[in-house]
Parts: structure tokens; C-alpha cells; sequence
């Protein structure tokens, strides 16, 4: 017998047409056009299947077949399903047994440009307004911190601390060391060109201690520990651990993100600071190597050029980087959707997020620097 | 069981923005008494649920504990009513980073000054009623689905609450183990005179434990009925609310 699936319609009477149906038909296998067929059953006032050819079968006919039931009521046709197999009868009788239920099935509409503009800004004002609102709560937050009636754990404070602070120092150290090298090699480089090689010192120690250490340990933290609060935050968020929280009177806030913001805030010139340290040490190995100055003169030129409000400056600006990298992890930890994709995006939304607001407002403090003459 | 009435809800919509779930809600929970949420997948079961334990706002609508409006007080007044809830969730919903003591923990270090020692004391017992005694610093990764859920049964009832809440609390058990838990949630109610509200659709607990209950239809998105169950599924005048709880083999008579 020839297995191959077959679909062919005949005319036995100008109003009645035969569906013979042969072959076997397997999922995943080539099947028949029903095009031909569906026209011909719409056409047709009544119809019948001859499945006497027919092997085995499987969803592949039935699909077929329910596209031509769908024809059928649409256009009226009578339809006698007796020729088929008995399980395929029951089986799209199965399949209109549940009626769709009204208002379920969605319209995907595609927006045009404009209103995809429009919903763009509009997502962009909620988001500010969502950071300023929990910048709000966060406040509220310190003030019930400093009264004493925060909820929050201190076991799980320290636990965070070391997290933030002493965890990150093998990346941090490698980081910062790296850029001193690089600025220094930049340095020599160019000055040596002048006979000033010996202000590759000035250079790489104003450059980290100023702005270098605080942005560069910011994105690190804002990719390493900004993220990990956002899933885990987002995490809880999925398993419903914020709601358990929340029943039992706990605000999430309190809880999880006091803890972080705080640990961030104190971490982070701490790290900065190492960072500068780090960073001026890889400078000096350039530095030294590549010039004719000893360890000593490097060091000392490197002690002229840093002052107390650059050393300043740059720690107030990691601890306005810290907050912010903390804000953006675990506001979108806490606004995590339902599912293992939405903390996927949390978690980017809250890198991404952290490393814009860290390069915003380090341009602003910049501005205001250049202003107060620091 | 009294007869002064725990909760009361009364004229309450749900909704999610303009979307509305249930209206005119109004049904009321005797103290010490097990009530039944039942209904039609879809039909907000769980939603009501958040709104009587202070997840979610109702759109419409007062609730009362004990005649205090929660959602009409004040921060410290909701929170006093809080901890008298306890909540068992569909999922546990343990604290993934805590062992199942320090999950039971919680609650008694924040709202209490009772020392260490007795807090491990406590935690044991709890775990030991419901029959996972030795568990204490077991993770909940660790355990398995039926065990999660009684360790988060624990949890509820570390602070010896007036009104437990359960969703879905026989989901993913095995039948003995869901017949155990039937067993405990009557221990504790005849016992303590505890308050349960179950949201469930397991027919046999239903028939089993439930005292009273209120029938949520998904269509009409309004309750159809308020009763105990055996008398509504042999004699209520609602087709449907008779139909689901003769698993779909009523009569339309």
C-alpha cells in the first residue's frame, strides 16, 4: 500500500462531494494542502470522508480536519463525520467541547511609530517618577532607622556588608590597578615627549583619586552587586517571600533594601579609596619602569600632586554613586515582575539603570565642582 | 464556636485598576469557625484573599475585623490586626535564604523580646506539630513540596494567631498528607478556637472541615452563595454552585 499521505476530492453528485483520505499521516512528515479542500467544502451542500485507504494518523489530520469544520459551520455545508475513524471523531468533538471563553483571545496590535514614540516617554516619566518614589520611601526608611523602629535584621546587615565591601576587593584591586597602569603607559607616553615623563605621577594620581576610582569601582559595584540585589530581590519577589513579609507587618524596604543602601553608602568610599591606592601603585610600577625616576621621587611627586579636596571630591562622589547604584537594584528587585524572564530584566534594567545615573550625576558634580572652585 | 462574627465583609468590590474582579461582595466569618472560598478557576478566590490580609486594597467596600475597619485605620492599627493573621501561601512562600527555624524565627524576634533560647524552643515545638521535628536548619530548597507547605503552616502559627489563612493549602499533596493537614487545621480550631478562612477547591476538605463558605462565580463576578457546604451541595437552589461541588454531575433540576 502506498504509505504516502493523500487528501483527494470527489464530485459524486453537482451538490455532494467525497473526501477520500489515504496514506499514512505522521506529524512532521509532508502533508497535503487543504486549501483546495476547504474551498471545495464551503461550496459543497453536503459532504462525506471515505477513510478506507487511510493508515495510521495522528494530529497532523486532525489539524487538517478541523480547519474543514470551521469551514463547514461557516459556510453551512452538512457535514456527515461518520467516515472517520472513530477516534478522530471524538477527538475534534474535544476540541470544540470548551467554547472560548468571551474577551480571552487578545489582539496583537502593532503601534506605529508615533504612539510607540509616545508610549517610549511616557515609560520614561513613570520610571523617574517610580525612582523618585522610592527614593521617598527609602527616606521614610532612615527616619524610622534612626527612631529605632526599622524592621530589619542585624544579622543580615553584616552579612550584606561583608557582600559589598570585603567580597569586592579582589575585583576592585585587579580593576584599579590595571587603569593606573594603562593611564600611566598614556602618560609616559606622551610627556616623555616633553621631558615632563616625571608628571605621568601627577597625572595618574589626580585622574584616579578625582574621578577614575570612584566611577570605575561604581560600574564595577553597579554590575556585580546591583545586579545580584536586583535577582535577588526580584527572586523573592517571584516566590511571593515579599508578600510573606509584608502580611506579617515587615515592610520590604525595611527589610531588604535599608540593609543594602546603607552597606553601598558605607562600602563604597571605603573601596574608593583602596581603589585610588591601587590604582596610583599600578601607575607607579609603569611609571618607574618605563622612566628614569626612582620608587621615591614617584611617590613624592604623587604626594604633591593630591590635594585634600581632591581626595574629598572623589569620596563624596562614590558615596552619591554607592546610593545610587543601591536605589537602582533594589527598586527593581522590588518591582519585579512574575516570572524568571522579568528578573532577567530586572536585573539589566538595574545595571543599566545604576551605570546611567552614575555617569549623570557624575557630570553634574563635575559642574558643581568646576563652581565651588574644588 | 460564639456567635460574634470574626471578619465581616461587607459591600466589597476587587478590582486590578479598571478591571473588575468581584463585586458586592458581603459575607461574614463566625470566630472560630472554618470558612471555605471557593469558586470557578479565575473567579479572584486569591485576590479576595490578599484584600483580607492587607496585600490588596478593596475598590469598593469595608472590611472589619472584630468591627475595626482595617483598611480605614491607621498604620499601627492594621499592623496590630497583622499579627494576629497568620498566612500559610500557595507556595510556602519560605524565606529561600533562612533555615526553616529562623524562618519561624522571624516574626517572634521582630514583635517580641522573648530570649534566644525560648525562640529556639518555640521554633522546635512548631515544627514538631507539624510533624518535621529535627528539620530546624534545614534550607527550603532542601525539602520537599509537602514538607514546605507544613513548614510554612509552621510559620503561620508562630505567633499563636487568631485568624489562619490558607491558599490552595492541599495543592500538590498527596491525599494522606492532605488529610493529615485536614486533621490539624480541626486540632488547631478546636484547641485554640482558632479562626481558619481556606481558599480551596479540594472536595473532600471542603466537605470535611469546612463549617460555612461563600461560592465566587467567575462570570457573573459576584458571589452566588453563602452556606455550609454539604447543605449547598445537596440542597442549594444554584445549579452551579450544586454542580461544582458534586464534581460536575449534578442535576439541573
Amino acid at each position: 500500500m502506498d504509505s504516502n499521505p493523500r487528501l483527494v476530492i470527489e464530485q459524486s453528485t453537482t451538490d455532494a462531494i467525497v473526501i477520500r483520505i489515504a496514506g499514512e499521516w505522521a506529524l512532521g512528515e509532508a502533508r497535503p494542502d487543504f486549501s483546495e479542500t476547504l474551498r471545495a467544502v464551503s461550496a459543497a451542500g453536503t459532504v462525506t470522508f471515505d477513510t478506507t485507504a487511510l493508515g495510521k494518523w495522528d494530529t497532523s489530520l486532525i489539524t487538517g480536519l478541523i480547519s474543514l469544520y470551521q469551514a463547514s459551520s461557516n459556510s453551512q455545508t452538512n457535514v456527515d463525520w461518520s467516515g472517520l475513524p472513530q477516534g478522530a471523531q471524538k477527538l475534534i468533538t474535544l476540541a470544540f467541547a470548551v467554547e472560548e471563553r468571551e474577551g480571552a483571545r487578545r489582539a496583537v496590535k502593532r503601534d506605529n511609530i508615533l504612539v510607540a514614540t509616545g508610549k517610549a516617554v511616557l515609560e520614561f516619566t513613570e520610571a523617574t517618577g517610580e525612582v523618585v518614589r522610592f527614593i521617598g520611601q527609602l527616606a521614610q526608611s532612615f527616619g524610622r532607622l534612626v527612631r529605632g523602629k526599622a524592621n530589619y535584621l542585624k544579622s543580615d546587615m553584616w552579612v550584606v556588608f561583608q557582600e559589598a565591601g570585603a567580597e569586592a576587593l579582589p575585583i576592585v584591586s585587579l580593576i584599579s590597578f590595571l587603569i593606573g597602569m594603562i593611564f600611566a603607559f598614556v602618560g609616559v607616553m606622551q610627556l616623555k615627549n616633553f621631558g615632563a615623563g616625571i608628571y605621568t605621577a601627577d597625572l595618574v594620581a589626580v585622574a584616579m583619586v578625582r574621578e577614575m576610582a570612584p566611577i570605575m569601582t561604581a560600574i564595577i559595584m553597579a554590575g556585580r552587586t546591583g545586579a545580584s540585589y536586583a535577582a535577588q530581590i526580584g527572586t523573592m519577589k517571584v516566590n511571593e517571600e515579599l508578600d510573606a513579609l509584608t502580611t506579617l507587618g515587615i515592610d520590604p524596604i525595611d527589610f531588604l533594601a535599608l540593609p543594602r543602601v546603607i552597606a553601598l553608602i558605607i562600602m563604597m568610599p571605603l573601596l574608593t579609596m583602596y581603589g585610588s591606592l591601587l590604582g596610583i601603585l599600578g601607575g607607579m610600577v609603569v611609571g618607574v619602569s618605563m622612566l628614569d625616576v626612582t620608587v621615591v621621587q614617584y611617590i613624592a611627586q604623587t604626594e604633591r600632586a593630591v590635594g585634600l579636596n581632591a581626595l574629598f571630591g572623589g569620596l563624596f562622589k562614590s558615596l552619591v554613586y554607592g546610593s545610587l547604584v543601591a536605589v537602582a537594584g533594589c527598586l527593581q528587585g522590588i518591582n519585579c515582575g512574575n516570572n524568571a524572564m522579568a528578573v532577567g530584566q530586572a536585573t539589566t534594567k538595574a545595571v543599566v539603570m545604576g551605570i546611567v545615573m552614575i555617569v549623570v550625576s557624575a557630570a553634574v558634580l563635575t559642574v558643581i565642582y568646576i563652581n565651588l572652585g574644588i | 464556636m460564639n456567635d460574634t462574627a470574626h471578619i465581616i465583609v461587607d459591600d466589597v468590590t476587587l478590582a486590578y485598576g479598571d478591571f473588575v474582579i468581584q463585586t458586592d461582595l458581603n459575607f461574614s466569618v463566625k470566630r472560630g469557625e472554618i470558612f471555605i472560598i471557593m469558586g470557578g478557576s479565575g473567579c479572584g478566590k486569591s485576590t479576595l484573599l490578599k484584600c483580607l490580609i492587607g496585600l490588596k486594597e478593596p475598590a469598593k467596600g469595608v472590611i472589619r475585623f472584630d468591627d475595626i475597619d482595617y483598611w480605614g485605620s491607621e498604620e499601627d492599627t492594621q499592623l496590630g490586626l497583622k499579627k494576629k493573621f497568620g498566612v500559610l501561601f500557595q507556595s510556602s512562600a519560605l524565606w529561600s535564604s533562612y533555615t526553616l527555624a529562623e524562618n519561624i524565627a522571624l516574626p517572634l524576634r521582630q514583635y517580641t523580646d522573648i530570649p534566644e533560647d525560648e525562640i529556639a524552643e518555640i521554633c522546635s515545638y512548631k515544627l514538631a506539630l507539624v510533624g518535621l521535628a529535627g528539620f530546624e536548619d534545614y534550607y527550603p530548597s532542601e525539602i520537599s513540596g509537602g514538607m514546605k507547605k507544613r513548614a510554612g503552616l509552621a510559620r503561620a502559627m508562630a505567633m499563636d494567631p487568631e485568624i489562619l489563612f490558607f491558599d490552595e493549602p492541599s495543592a500538590g499533596l498527596d491525599p494522606i498528607s492532605a488529610k493529615l493537614l485536614d486533621d490539624l487545621i480541626l486540632e488547631l480550631r478546636d484547641s485554640l478556637g482558632t479562626t481558619v478562612v481556606i481558599v480551596t477547591h479540594e472536595l473532600s476538605s471542603i466537605f470535611n472541615i469546612g463549617d460555612n463558605s461563600v461560592y465566587l462565580d467567575p462570570v457573573t463576578k459576584t458571589q452566588l452563595t453563602v452556606g455550609n457546604p454539604v447543605e449547598l451541595r445537596d440542597h442549594s437552589p444554584n445549579f452551579d454552585v450544586r454542580n461544582f461541588l458534586q464534581r460536575g454531575t449534578a442535576n439541573r433540576d
